[in-house]
């Protein structure tokens, strides 16, 4: 076990990791985003009340659920950062904020392009919408934080603890449309008993959301490697992949 | 159903399409970025092992 962790936990090890298996999880993400967008916007049937507006569904629920899902891995990386201060995570955990905050941006703007024809607005002050625009700030905070302490490790460990604290929100983010009953509808797929959707709209959007994840999963490895090799540029093994590839 | 129809989306390409399209434009930044930042730090590196050699 911790002959495991001490290998792949490794910098080195973690780089060319990383440059051997994004091409893969990146081709089985282009993959699921052509069958995903072509089930959604061309199979699948227009909604009886919403008509065709309701496909924006398959881009801002999948970006909805990633802005949570990316700040839960991010705050999972704080701890092993603070407790076992590893540095792949501290590279994982700065690779996802951006990403983060483009999912949560991306929610944000797609929702409010869904809220004008259905609800009359661009955007209300309603708690889910609130808690969300709350975890935009969270991500920039932290990419703000990374930008302005100059040690990379001391960066990594006051970024952790912010990512830690912000968790409070996302459990808000998730009840909000229980706890304040306002516009935002509640939950559709994930409810107790069966999802109230139709299964040629529930598989597109569920294809969709792999895909966002293992799109996830692609870029956070790459933005990994590049903060790995950035703090690494003095190593040897750094130097020496540079001489090869780097002219 | 016909490619115009498809493109109108029911009256609501308006809204549909810039959410597609920003979609679109935002994961193809996020995947282009680092790309060219590992190849700028490799660079940077090369660059600094020449002047050491020297």
């Amino acid at each position: 076990m911790f002959h495991w962790i001490h290998k792949y936990g490794s910098p080195k090890y973690f780089y060319h990791f990383s440059r051997r298996w994004t091409p893969w999880i990146g081709g089985l993400t282009a993959l699921l985003l052509v069958v995903g967008l072509y089930w959604g916007l061309v199979v699948a049937p227009a909604d009886y009340q919403q008509g065709d507006s309701y496909r924006i569904m398959f881009v801002h629920v999948p970006a909805a659920w990633m802005s949570m899902f990316v700040y839960m891995a991010m705050a999972v990386s704080g701890v092993i950062v603070l407790v076992w201060r590893m540095k792949v995570a501290e590279a994982f955990m700065r690779a996802s904020a951006p990403l983060g905050a483009s999912f949560t941006f991306l929610a944000l703007v797609t929702g409010s392009l869904w809220g004008k024809p259905m609800w009359g607005t661009y955007w209300v002050w309603d708690a889910r919408l609130t808690s969300e625009l709350i975890l935009l700030f969270l991500y920039l905070g932290f990419i703000a934080l990374q930008s302005a302490v100059e040690d990379r490790r001391t960066a990594a460990r006051a970024g952790a603890v912010l990512a830690l604290v912000g968790v409070v929100n996302i459990p808000i983010i998730h009840y909000s449309v229980e706890w304040w009953s306002t516009l935002h509808q509640g939950a559709t797929v994930t409810k107790i008993d069966a999802p109230s959707i139709t299964l040629d709209m529930l598989l597109p959007l569920l294809i969709m959301a792999v895909a966002f994840t293992t799109y996830f999963v692609t870029v956070a490895l790459m933005r990994a490697r590049v903060e790995i090799l950035e703090a690494e540029a003095n190593s040897n093994w750094a130097r020496e992949l540079a001489d090869k590839t780097g002219d | 159903m016909s490619l115009q129809e498809f493109l109108a989306m029911g009256g609501y390409a308006a809204f549909v399409w810039p959410s597609y399209g920003l979609a679109l434009l935002i994961l193809l930044i996020n995947l282009v970025a680092p790309r060219l930042r590992e190849r700028n730090t490799l660079k940077r590196i090369a660059r600094g092992n020449r002047r050491a050699r020297r």
